[in-house]
């Protein structure tokens, strides 16, 4: 790795004040940290800081992310295939599956990280500040929660919309109330409703006879139970968001995260709790055959898992004390089974039911505060203290 | 004839802009701005009883006790909404349909009643009639702006007249609904704030 290090000391005059490229500054300081750990240190005050930075906090979420991209990138040529022929096995071509899903899937990447990025550079040059990290894990969520037929110039949009109002509005990374990429597939669902609902957007390419829905949609539709098997769901071969079918996929992702530390398993949990308690409800009161639906189902369905496993437990926007985050990510759970089950304009209440949430998480921060404040106030003056 | 002061016109164009800067009469900018005609409809409105009201309460001014200087303006401002309401039920009845109860929502402009209460009750007549014209137009021009990106993305059309051609839809263009709903007149105001800040520092509050 001698060469980059000499290349980049050669090249770095350039990106200095008085250089040829001074404004490219936060450019070139972007891809060197990148490289290599940065060697400035603090001048002044005490500072402990353990191993895991940004950059790193960032490339777990990826590598947590590899097996809904893999497995999504698989089901996509699967379920094309599949729609042609009914009669195909899941292993019958595994190339042809593959490398069709890999020409679906590359382009949205590419469009993803590249406006993404090109954005946030652009910013970070405008502000003179260093280049964030944040946006590698959302380019890499934008894909993974679009449908497979996003058509490319309603993706840019949406990207540009959720990095700009979303993001850099409020000062960029670590700044925003709302997730980013959930932004993005909220600004899909209500500006392009054609293109992210319905049974056609689900599977890439779809012919026309087959049917394709997905099982939320088959729920919305008045089904009573949903026709792909509960194996199917779990493996992920099913149509749906490229990243969200997949259980397994999405459990390996999580293993990762609860492992390192990175996602909060107060907030994962709670989720599920949430939505087991909202499905359980709806089981002893509901009278339509949706709200009689298994609890578990709803795990199993949509975006549930890869919501309550990548999304809810997003640091930035999530609740930050302790207590907050079990009402936060309780809170999420009931929302979202409640918006499946009984809004009939949204098949899929994961997304609004994080992004509602998101908004309500520093008012639940507040009100856990405030509550530690005035229960120790008590101790206090039960203890034969005087005002504070 | 006093000589005309432009400064009443040109300041509420920009740095004391009603909708951007003191941040009076969203409610109605967000509803009525889906489509072009709409906004400039209720723009002029706004701006003839602005003009109006700011007029006939200068010329009263010093006769109007103040503890209920406020009343007086609601009757002021009432008669001149409920006359402006009539001329467009008569002359343009389409667009008074979906302004609906916004025409009458005007004597709770803001606006209006904050024209009222800090110019035209301190003012010579003429003045608060320039007034009142540079308000009307500050406000006129914002919901024009956001009535055009509405009309234009939402709709493809401007003044009901489709501008985007259909060739555009055969290559897989949409219209974009969300601009058709009220969220994106609150963003895209909040985006011509965002500009109108950055290029001027003055307005900054910190």
């Amino acid at each position: 790795m001698k060469w980059v290090r000499n290349l980049l000391d050669n090249i770095k005059p350039n990106f200095e004040k008085g250089g040829k490229f001074p404004w490219l500054h936060s450019t070139f300081d972007a891809f060197e940290t990148f490289a290599f750990v940065p060697k400035t240190t603090t001048k002044s005050g005490a500072h402990f800081r353990d191993a895991l930075d940004m950059k790193r906090t960032m490339t777990i979420v990826i590598i947590a992310l590899l097996p809904a991209l893999l497995i999504g990138t698989y089901n996509i040529g699967y379920q094309h295939f599949l729609s042609l022929d009914p009669t195909m096995g899941l292993f019958d071509d595994i190339w042809q599956n593959l490398w069709y899903g890999i020409v679906k899937i590359l382009p949205i990447l590419v469009v993803s990280y590249g406006v993404g990025l090109g954005i946030e550079f652009a910013f970070a040059q405008w502000r003179g500040h260093e280049v964030n990290e944040g946006y590698l894990v959302s380019g890499m969520l934008i894909p993974l929660i679009m449908p497979p037929d996003v058509p490319l110039w309603q993706l840019t949009i949406a990207v540009i919309f959720a990095v700009i109002i979303g993001k850099e509005v409020f000062g960029g990374t670590g700044m925003n109330f709302m997730n980013p990429a959930l932004l993005a597939r909220a600004f899909l669902f209500f500006a392009f409703p054609s293109s992210m609902s319905g049974d056609k957007v689900w599977i890439a390419e779809k012919a026309d006879a087959f049917s394709g829905a997905t099982p939320l949609a088959e729920m919305m539709t008045g089904g009573t139970m949903p026709s792909t098997s509960i194996l199917d769901m779990i493996i992920g071969f099913m149509p749906g968001s490229i990243g969200e079918t997949s259980v397994i996929a999405i459990a390996l992702g999580a293993i990762l995260l609860l492992i390192t530390g990175i996602g909060n398993w107060k907030i994962m949990l709670s989720v599920f709790i949430g939505g087991a308690a909202m499905g359980l409800t709806f089981n002893y009161f509901g009278s339509n055959p949706y709200t009689q639906l298994p609890f578990y189902y709803h795990f199993l369905m949509g975006g549930f898992m890869f919501g309550a496993v990548f999304m809810a437990t997003d640091p930035v926007t999530a609740a930050q004390t302790n207590r907050g985050k079990w009402i936060y990510g309780f809170l999420i759970g009931v929302m979202a089974v409640l918006i499946r089950v009984v809004n009939p304009a949204y098949p899929e209440g994961m997304m609004l039911s994080i992004l509602l949430l998101n908004v309500f998480a520093p008012l639940i921060d507040y009100f856990v505060v405030d509550a530690n404040i005035k229960m120790r106030t008590k101790r206090w003056k039960l203890k034969g203290g005087t005002n504070v | 004839m006093a000589e005309i002061n432009f400064k009443l016109i040109k300041n509420p164009l920009s740095k004391e802009n009603p909708i951007t800067v003191q941040v009076l009469g969203i409610c109605s900018a967000l509803a009525v701005t889906a489509k072009l005609e709409p906004a400039v409809v209720m723009s002029i409105s706004v701006m003839v009883v602005i003009i109006m009201a700011n007029l006939i309460i200068s010329l009263f001014r010093k006769t109007i006790p103040s503890r209920i200087r406020i009343i007086v303006q609601l009757v002021v401002v009432s008669l001149l909404v409920i006359l402006v309401d009539q001329v467009l039920k008569a002359f343009v009845y389409d667009v008074s349909k979906q302004l609906s109860v916004f025409v009458g929502l005007i004597i709770t402009n803001c606006i209006v009643m904050g024209r009222l209460e800090a110019f035209a009750m301190s003012n010579k007549p003429f003045d608060s009639m320039l007034d009142g014209l540079g308000n009307g137009l500050g406000y006129a021009i914002i919901l024009v702006i956001v009535g055009f990106v509405r009309e234009l993305f939402g709709s493809g059309t401007l003044w009901d007249y489709p501008v985007i051609p259909q060739s555009f839809y055969d290559m897989g263009y949409q219209n974009n609904s969300l601009m058709i709903m009220p969220p994106m007149a609150l963003i895209l105001v909040g985006l011509i704030i965002w500009i109108q800040r950055s290029r001027n520092k003055d307005l900054c509050e910190d």
